[in-house]
């Protein structure tokens, strides 16, 4: 896989693909923490960072262990515990090693367990894969970073445009969070504008 | 005549009063994923109601064996076995819903639906009234699934289960499938629910955030802005 195509992967993971206003991945946290810039900041680093690390781990343990072994009908189970061992493991090193980095993420690391973006990116690489076998291991955990990375514009984005609703003036029933949907929509749209982008760029 | 009343409730409440989707704010992912046509919100819906019943009662079954300190783990894995169950019976009996699902069955397994009924409701009573809860939790979503999903099909693609619509099949309005479109009809939805309950926006969101799982991630309870009241 050359260079320019990993560079596609992670454009198009980032743009076209974005697993917050493209593909509905981790909604919740996208709705619940995107209030302010900062909170956003942290959630996003802190799901950017477990995606790439529950990549790493879980493509080869199905690569490796589950298909040669005809047991990838355990796929969901075996990923879902990984992926919580996982941030277990990284809350405590972290905790003993890095003690900045773990105040920052503090609340969110334990959360990421039940995102589904990282389950959802762990298992949409390995269908990717099925679809084009050139789409190795290098190439998922590019992809993987770029979905974080996605996910970090899409809240911070968002971030910016709820920081502007909190001073209009909103019909009773609008608001909370339908006006939020709302104001998502609008976001998701400018990002249908980057269609076919990654293709053309890269032709 | 007296035990069986509350139970009749625990099956009604999630249809209307507590529908999980549009006043709960729970499972609001595959809500906006799988709703670009009927079908498939349908499938969804009947997925999610069979292991929401199946873990609830085993979680309920279960809640005095398993301790409580790994108790969030022991319902993420007995949630996992019945998604996977789930998955193998669409595979081989509706393959054309498996590809029209995708990834978003497996990740039933992180609906927050499920675990939020089990760690609210399945883990402290009994299994009846708990299997119950989550037929009526996972009839309550189906039915909020397929309302979204009706909206979207019809004005997005001019049909209904693939049926064409006379009028609006020759210019459908096509942005309704796709994700902008998604996230407009849940908010004018959730309004629409805001207005017939015509209970203060707040409340509900409270609820919202007292019931997810997320709720540590979602800031606002951390923050104790909102939901400390």
């Amino acid at each position: 896989m050359s260079l320019t195509q990993l560079v596609g992967i992670f454009l198009a993971a980032i743009l076209t693909e974005n697993y917050i206003l493209c593909k509905f991945f981790g909604i919740c946290p996208f709705l619940g923490v995107s209030k302010k810039l900062d909170t956003a900041l942290g959630m996003s680093a802190a799901v950017t960072f477990v995606m790439v690390l529950a990549t790493a781990v879980t493509w080869p343990i199905y690569t490796f262990i589950l298909v040669p072994k005809e047991l990838d009908y355990l796929q969901t189970l075996v990923f879902i515990l990984v992926i919580a061992g996982l941030v277990q493991l990284v809350e405590i090193v972290l905790k003993k090693y890095m003690p900045p980095l773990y105040n920052a993420l503090g609340i969110y690391l334990p959360l990421i367990t039940t995102n589904c973006a990282v389950l959802g990116v762990t298992m949409l690489v390995l269908d990717k894969g099925v679809e084009n076998p050139s789409f190795g291991y290098i190439a998922s955990l590019v992809n993987a970073l770029g979905a974080g990375i996605g996910f970090l514009v899409a809240m911070v984005m968002f971030a910016g445009v709820r920081e502007r609703l909190e001073s209009c003036d909103i019909p009773k029933s609008l608001q909370g969070l339908p006006i939020t949907l709302v104001s998502a929509s609008l976001v998701a749209c400018s990002f249908l504008g980057f269609n076919g982008i990654v293709d053309k760029l890269l032709q | 005549m007296a035990e069986k009343k509350p139970l009749i409730k625990e099956l009604t409440k999630g249809i209307i009063k507590e529908n999980p989707v549009l006043c709960l704010v729970l499972g609001t992912c595959p809500t906006l994923a799988v709703t670009t046509g009927v079908s498939s919100a349908l499938g969804m819906g009947v997925a999610a109601t069979a292991v929401l019943v199946c873990s609830n009662a085993v979680i309920s079954a279960l809640r005095k064996v398993i301790p409580n300190k790994v108790r969030i783990p022991a319902y993420i894995t007995i949630i996992a076995a019945f998604v996977t169950i789930v998955q193998m019976i669409v595979k081989a009996y509706a393959p054309s819903l498996n590809d029209a699902l995708g990834v978003y069955l497996p990740l039933i397994v992180v609906n927050c639906i499920i675990l939020g009924r089990a760690e609210m409701f399945a883990s402290k009573n009994k299994v009846l009234p708990s299997a119950l809860d989550g037929l009526g939790m996972g009839i309550g979503f189906t039915a909020a699934l397929f309302l979204m999903g009706s909206i979207r099909e019809i004005l997005g693609a001019g049909s209904w289960f693939g049926l064409p619509i006379p009028v609006i099949s020759s210019s459908p309005i096509l942005i309704f499938i796709l994700p902008p479109g998604g996230f407009f009809v849940f908010g004018m939805l959730m309004a629409a629910a805001n207005k017939i309950n015509s209970k203060p926006v707040k409340k509900t969101e409270e609820i919202g955030c007292a019931a997810c799982p997320m709720r540590g991630s979602c800031g606002k309870l951390a923050e104790g802005e909102e939901c400390a009241k």
